[in-house]
């Protein structure tokens, strides 16, 4: 019942600022194609770098979409109101990170079609692809949400964010890396499975061990 | 101190007294750094959970979200506490505040004053029995003290137990049975509202020097 109000209130508020989404897509386009232009025009180094680029743009846009998730949270302290009504602050955490990663996965999704186009990359399985853009979503979600919540009332939050978080996801950009490049260019010693378990793991500890620490951090 | 159930206090001082600070620590919105608190029984430091669901709270901060519409910001709160959310159970709630012809806008684009309306509302959607107001007349019209003070009666019918923070000696000395003043964090003076309200020409440190 309580995940589910979470849920709705969280998907209600990035459907009201979906302008700002818009603009997180933009500036992970712009990654992309700045990314492209430093490798010149190498068609077969372009591909190559594919699937390091478009999680790079993926990465250094989510932080942004996790900033944002609680800004409205604290303009007028909406999220203590929420903690006093009570409302249980696992179910406010698990709302805010489904609702991060649908985001995520959105934006990853929107990304793809960018990266065939500037990496002239082949087209990849749209299932496999998937699957890897939400477990990878999931990875950054839910460290991001929690390490969100930590920074959203410390005055370099834009900073401190990403000094957290990015050393936190290395696993998650290596094996989504790698999980995207062996479906891109192809997987002759099977390793993919080996990646999206690895993804599957990380998601599964973090998932559980950030909806535990989630009330510490905003109640303390 | 204690404040028995069902009856009505003010609470003032001067900027900077604790009032807020006394108000907050009895939300649990935050720890008190020594001393005890209860709320219904309640240890207001163990028994965050138990106070919470007793205890409904008019803060500083609104608690609002600005891109949401009034009656969404309710709708959150009432997914929260469990209550009916549609928009028949929810529109007498905002009309009671004066805004129901304003329940689709978002909130941004209201006035203080509305959105304290709207806060007020948030409160009177909660069913509790301990009701902490933080200047519940701040940036509030004329109109809207009339609002204050009917909430103020029907949270005294309903038997709910009321702490007001407030400038407001004379309006408070009307509504509320007992007053206390507060000097840095600490009880300076304790009697009846109305003997408050009836030194509303002394701001409250001048009460305390009076060795009221």
């Amino acid at each position: 019942m309580q995940l589910r109000a979470a849920l709705h209130k969280d998907l209600l508020l990035q459907w009201r600022g979906r302008s700002q989404a818009i603009a997180i897509f933009v500036f992970g386009a712009t990654s992309l194609l700045l990314f492209s232009f430093a490798i010149g025009p190498n068609a077969e180094a372009l591909r190559q770098h594919a699937a390091g680029f478009i999680w790079l743009a993926l990465l250094l846009s989510s932080t942004l979409t996790l900033a944002e998730s609680f800004q409205g949270e604290m303009e007028e302290h909406a999220l203590e109101g929420l903690l006093l009504l009570p409302a249980d602050a696992r179910a406010l955490y698990y709302g805010k990170a489904l609702a991060n990663w649908a985001q995520l996965t959105l934006l990853g999704v929107a990304l793809v079609p960018l990266m065939v186009v500037l990496y002239d990359a082949p087209l990849p399985r749209a299932g496999g692809l998937l699957g890897i853009i939400l477990l990878g979503a999931a990875g950054l979600s839910a460290p991001g949400t929690l390490y969100a919540a930590m920074t959203a009332q410390t005055r370099a939050r834009q900073t401190l964010l990403p000094l957290l978080l990015f050393p936190l996801v290395v696993p998650v950009l290596l094996a989504s890396v790698k999980a995207t490049s062996l479906l891109l260019t192809g997987d002759p010693m099977g390793q993919l499975y080996a990646w999206t378990a690895l993804l599957a793991c990380f998601d599964a500890i973090h998932w559980s061990l950030c909806g535990l620490l989630f009330e510490r951090v905003v109640e303390d | 101190m204690g404040v028995p159930r069902g009856s009505v206090l003010m609470v003032t001082g001067r900027n900077g007294s604790g009032k807020s600070t006394l108000l907050r620590i009895l939300a649990t919105a935050i720890r008190s750094d020594h001393g005890t608190a209860r709320v219904e029984g309640f240890d207001v430091r163990r028994s965050v959970q138990e106070v919470r669901r007793r205890v409904a709270f008019l803060s500083h901060h609104l608690y609002l979200y600005d891109s949401l519409s009034a009656l969404e910001n309710l709708r959150v709160a009432a997914r929260f506490l469990g209550r009916d959310a549609s928009r028949p159970a929810l529109l007498p709630l905002l009309a009671e505040v004066g805004l129901a012809d304003r329940a689709d806008d978002a909130t941004l684009t209201f006035s203080a004053g509305m959105r304290k309306r709207l806060a007020l509302a948030r409160v009177l959607l909660q069913p509790a029995s301990v009701v902490l107001l933080d200047e519940p007349y701040g940036q509030l019209d004329p109109p809207g003290f009339r609002l204050v003070d009917g909430l103020l009666r029907r949270l005294r019918e309903r038997g709910a137990t009321v702490l007001m923070a407030t400038h407001l000696l004379e309006r408070g000395g009307d509504l509320c049975d007992r007053g206390i003043v507060l000097e840095e964090g600490r009880l300076a003076w304790e009697g009846p509202a109305r003997e408050l309200a009836a030194r509303s020409g002394l701001d409250a440190p001048a009460l305390v020097e009076g060795g009221a």
